[in-house]
């Protein structure tokens, strides 16, 4: 194991992109990048406990670049006020990741997809959950004193939900659309194309195709019991030309479901419309292998890429348009800033499309209101014409006399 | 001609409008939880929407218990005696000016036509509301307790119950215009003291 990319301080030890996780032992050139070689000793002695930084080191860089992954773990949390998150800033609890993510011999506490978050206990010993981490682990499942009714909403909605209103808050975007379809496009004289967005973020990008960036993003949310089902490439897809690779499990009825927060990734990406299928491609490789950043050619991709993996191929590629779920747990806002009731108690509100439950606000039986405001219309009308006919017959009356 | 008579103790009154202004406040802000109106703001008009819901609750306590130890309550006791006399005075008899059937008293406030519509208040519409308010409010604890209503069910109960409370509301408000002069009956729930006419014969 390295231990070094955890726990040294310097901030020197940079990994040589495909050294396969080892740094530049001699000075060497990637990307137009110059590495210098890393001083080991130098970096060893800044050993301490692991910061912010190095989880980051991997964490923040997920998927080949910042926020590109998660929506909310990305380096804005180095040098995070409170408003983006009370507990890594440094004004807030001055958290590392490890405050929460706490280990026992190595084994990094998580999220584990077979076991649920603990609710039933109030203010919980982290004994009651072996490494298993929730917020109620410091918290406690009951942690407002303002107002009774947020604490009755946890057995249903997380504390995410509520206290993460918008991800990729602190200035770096994330991406939202990746759209593989449009991809191996060249310019007149066989350029590789690549557009930016006014952030530097590539909008199109010869090898990679369309994508699509964005801040302060909306969740969409989900029931989530913590486990998550998979398409695998084994599985044969829905035949209405799109997927969802992976799905968040859960529903109202499930008490270990609560309505959780996700980035919801869409794109659109190469599969075998044959077999209806995904499938491996190989994207990597000298010019000549197939692979598709030196040759552009999916057919020889897909084939080169499924016959490497044992895997069987129709021959007849297309594009589908795929959505992930990803959880979003960290960015935790002030509490002013928690999610407001009429967020979700509205008609056309951020839950407007979770089924399964009467939401007060949300949902109605609309025939009961048609009926109840039409009587109460009726009634208006009605006394304004009783008292209308008084009116009319005194008059009529006190004429005669 | 006419005269002034005693008809509502201070405590009658006192009950009778903060009743009103909780039960108006109570639809008020019921409505906009049911998201038919933006008011208050929905922390607001359900912070209120309680408040004024206990509030109600302790009110009516207290006024069951003044009835009973006064025994105010048999001014409810229903009868069908006249029933049809008071349905024909609001129906004709208030247009055409006809002998009024009934004589309001101190002693007996309410027609059977009132008996019987506060009755089905005290009986039907309030217990409605207040059951699945109380079902709604304490939900999570229920649900322990393995009750297996829906919470659905609970709030469009509730939700029945408002709009029957809100009819009651529109047509007892036009009621109060029907006394001796369109006035006299607020009148009288505000100070005590009714004007009536000499022979005290209203509908
Ligand atoms: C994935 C990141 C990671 C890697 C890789 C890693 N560690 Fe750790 N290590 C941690 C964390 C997190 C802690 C707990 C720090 C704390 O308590 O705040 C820790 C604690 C320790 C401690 C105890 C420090 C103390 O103050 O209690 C030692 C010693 C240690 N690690 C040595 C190593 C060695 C040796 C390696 C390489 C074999 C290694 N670590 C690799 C994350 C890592
Ligand atoms: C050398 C790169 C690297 C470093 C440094 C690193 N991790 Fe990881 N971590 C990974 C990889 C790779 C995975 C597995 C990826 C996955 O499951 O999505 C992982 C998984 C995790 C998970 C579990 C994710 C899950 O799905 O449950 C947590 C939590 C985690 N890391 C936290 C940390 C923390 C905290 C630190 C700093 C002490 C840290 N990591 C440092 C690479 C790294
Ligand atoms: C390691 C313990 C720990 C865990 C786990 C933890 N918190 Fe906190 N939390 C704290 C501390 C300490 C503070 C106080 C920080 C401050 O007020 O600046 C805090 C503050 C907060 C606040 C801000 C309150 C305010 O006054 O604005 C919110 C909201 C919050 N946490 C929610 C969460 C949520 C949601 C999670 C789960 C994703 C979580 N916490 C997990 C320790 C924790
Ligand atoms: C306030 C507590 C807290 C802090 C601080 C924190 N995390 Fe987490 N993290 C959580 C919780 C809770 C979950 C589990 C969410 C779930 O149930 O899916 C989680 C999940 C994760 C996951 C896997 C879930 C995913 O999004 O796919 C990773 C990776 C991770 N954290 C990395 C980090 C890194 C890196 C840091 C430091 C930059 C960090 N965390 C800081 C509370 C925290
Ligand atoms: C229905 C939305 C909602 C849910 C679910 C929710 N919260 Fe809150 N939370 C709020 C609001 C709104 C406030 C601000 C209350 C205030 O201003 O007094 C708040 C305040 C807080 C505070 C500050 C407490 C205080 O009184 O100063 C903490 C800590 C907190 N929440 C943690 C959590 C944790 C942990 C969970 C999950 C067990 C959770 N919340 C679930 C909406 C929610
Ligand atoms: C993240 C979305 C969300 C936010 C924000 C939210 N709620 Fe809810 N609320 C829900 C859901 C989901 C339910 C349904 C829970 C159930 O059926 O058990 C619910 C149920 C309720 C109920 C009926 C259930 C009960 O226990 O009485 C009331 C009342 C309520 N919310 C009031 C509020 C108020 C007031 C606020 C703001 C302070 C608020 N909610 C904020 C999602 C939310």
């Amino acid at each position: 194991m390295d231990c070094l990319v955890c726990h040294e301080q310097s901030g020197k030890y940079k990994k040589f992109p495909t050294a396969c996780g080892h740094p530049a032992y001699e000075e060497k050139n990637f990307g137009g990048k110059v590495f210098e070689p890393v001083d080991l000793n130098a970096v060893a002695k800044t050993v301490g406990k692991p910061g912010l930084q190095n989880c980051g080191v991997c964490h923040f860089f997920g998927g080949g670049g910042g926020g590109v992954k998660h929506g909310d773990l990305d380096s804005s949390l180095l040098s995070a006020d409170r408003d983006l998150d009370v507990h890594m800033s440094k004004e807030g609890a001055n958290h590392t990741c490890t405050a929460c993510h706490t280990t026992i011999n190595h084994q990094m506490a998580g999220r584990y997809y077979t076991e649920k978050a603990p609710l039933e206990h109030s203010m919980a010993m982290p004994e009651d959950y072996g490494n298993r981490i929730s917020c109620e682990s410091c918290h406690g499942s009951t942690p407002h004193e303002t107002m009774t009714i947020l604490d009755d909403h946890t057995a249903k909605v997380s504390c995410q939900a509520c206290h993460i209103p918008r991800y990729a808050r602190g200035g770096i975007s994330t991406l939202m659309w990746w759209d593989w379809s449009t991809a191996g496009k060249f310019t007149e004289d066989c350029k590789p194309i690549v557009e930016k967005n006014e952030n530097g973020r590539p909008t199109y990008h010869t090898m990679k195709g369309d994508m699509t960036w964005a801040e302060n993003v909306v969740p969409t949310y989900a029931w989530y019991n913590g486990g998550m089902e998979y398409v695998t490439i084994k599985d044969t897809l829905p035949k209405d030309g799109s997927v969802e690779i992976n799905r968040p499990l859960g529903s109202y009825d499930d008490p270990e479901s609560r309505i959780f927060p996700f980035k919801y990734y869409e794109g659109r990406q190469i599969y075998d419309a044959g077999a209806n299928r995904l499938v491996y491609s190989k994207l990597f490789g000298p010019k000549g292998s197939g692979a598709y950043w030196s040759d552009y050619d999916w057919q020889r991709s897909v084939e080169i890429g499924m016959a490497e993996s044992g895997e069987e191929f129709s021959g007849q590629i297309g594009f589908i348009d795929t959505a992930m779920y990803w959880p979003i747990t960290h960015m935790v806002a002030p509490k002013e800033d928690s999610l407001q009731c009429a967020a979700c108690h509205a008609r056309d509100g951020r839950l407007a499309s979770l089924p399964g439950f009467y939401l007060p606000g949300r949902d109605r039986v609309s025939w009961i209101d048609t009926v109840g405001w039409s009587l109460f219309v009726l009634s208006i009308i009605g006394v304004m014409i009783h008292g209308l006919l008084r009116v009319v017959f005194r008059m009529a009356r006190s004429k005669k006399q | 001609m006419k005269r002034t008579i005693y008809m509502y103790k201070g405590f009658e009154r006192i009950w009778h409008w903060l009743q009103a202004a909780l039960i108006i406040l109570l639809l008020l802000t019921g409505f906009e939880i049911h998201g038919s109106y933006e008011l208050f703001g929905y922390q607001g008009a359900y912070v209120v929407h309680i408040q004024a819901a206990w509030i109600l609750l302790g009110l009516l306590v207290l006024a069951l218990f003044w009835h009973i130890t006064t025994g105010e309550w048999r001014q409810y006791k229903p009868t069908l005696k006249n029933l049809d006399k008071m349905v024909r005075c609001y129906m004709v008899g208030i247009f055409l000016d006809e002998p009024r059937p009934y004589t309001k008293t101190p002693e007996t406030k309410l027609n059977s036509l009132q008996k019987l519509s506060y009755l089905g208040v005290l009986l039907f519409i309030l217990p409605i509301l207040i059951i699945s308010g109380l079902a709604c409010y304490f939900y999570n604890d229920l649900q322990a307790w393995g009750l297996s209503v829906g919470f659905g069910s609970l709030a469009i109960l509730h939700t029945i119950g408002a709009f029957l409370m809100l009819i009651f509301l529109v047509v007892h408000v036009y009621m109060t215009t029907t006394g001796h002069s369109p006035l006299a009956y607020t009148i009288a729930m505000i100070t005590g003291r009714e004007e009536v006419p000499e022979d005290n014969r209203v509908c």
